[in-house]
């Protein structure tokens, strides 16, 4: 699934990345809690979390993952988008909660991304 | 040929946590390490540091880079690991809410250590230190 489609289901706004939407993804791991990102997701997935840090910013980075999208009309702050746009990593934000988020995706395609 | 990076990490200071993990990525991909060694030490190495900015009085990660291997090195001034087994063990952790609430602090972090790295060597004393060396295979 292209990323540009990921954002047309989610009715998603990017805030930074946009070069990354014609890029193709394959899964998908939503969560709040990032142990369980840096222990349980596959690279190159997309991250789907309510969770809104930086500390979100460096787990994806560290595990290779370059697509965020943050849920539950959750917004990172500026310096947050300063940080993605840095580190070429795409984040997009949806008013979806994260159940429905994870829902839209997997019934048009995407898997999860687990590792093990 | 090989040489070593070292930088220190402070007791809770999660503005900047993350920064060590991240130049260290960023420098073995200059060196054109593979992708799937980059994200393996990348992963350790940021819990490593999350864990010093968690649990320690302070403390530094160092990075050797040989031909062979790399050593990823997490050492602290303390407090130390009363019983190392049930740290290692998964979902064991004594952090607090504050970094629960940060996403962290799930008791993963020391197993998932373990599992990203070829060795994983750790040793502990109350009132001294904890120390661990891990090793990875280039």
């Amino acid at each position: 699934m292209k990323l540009s489609l990921v954002r047309d289901l989610l009715d998603a706004v990017v805030l930074s990345g946009e070069s990354h939407l014609d890029e193709e993804v394959q899964s998908g791991f939503g969560c709040d809690l990032m142990s369980d990102v840096l222990c349980f997701a596959r690279e190159d997935a997309i991250l789907l979390t309510g969770l809104v840090n930086k500390q979100v910013l460096n787990t994806a980075d560290m595990a290779n993952m370059n697509s965020i999208i943050f849920v539950r009309d959750k917004m990172p702050s500026q310096e947050m988008i300063e940080m993605a746009k840095e580190r070429n990593l795409l984040v997009m934000s949806t008013k979806y909660i994260l159940f429905e988020c994870c829902g839209i995706l997997y019934k048009n395609g995407l898997k999860g991304a687990h590792l093990r | 040929m090989s040489y070593e990076l070292v930088f220190d990490v402070e007791r809770g200071d999660f503005d900047t946590a993350g920064e060590a993990s991240r130049k260290i990525k960023r420098t073995l991909q200059q060196l054109g390490i593979s992708n799937k060694v980059i994200r393996k030490v990348s992963i350790a190495g940021y819990e490593g540091e999350m864990n010093l900015a968690i649990h320690s009085a302070g403390g530094k990660i160092i990075l050797e880079v040989g031909e062979e291997e790399l050593v990823l090195t997490i050492e602290d001034t303390g407090p130390g690991i009363a019983n190392i087994d049930l740290a290692m063990t998964a979902g064991w952790s004594t952090a607090g809410d504050e970094v629960r609430q940060m996403g962290f602090g799930a008791g993963m972090g020391l197993p998932n250590m373990k599992n990203n790295a070829d060795n994983f060597q750790i040793s502990s004393k109350i009132g001294e230190g904890t120390k661990i060396v891990m090793k990875f295979l280039v």
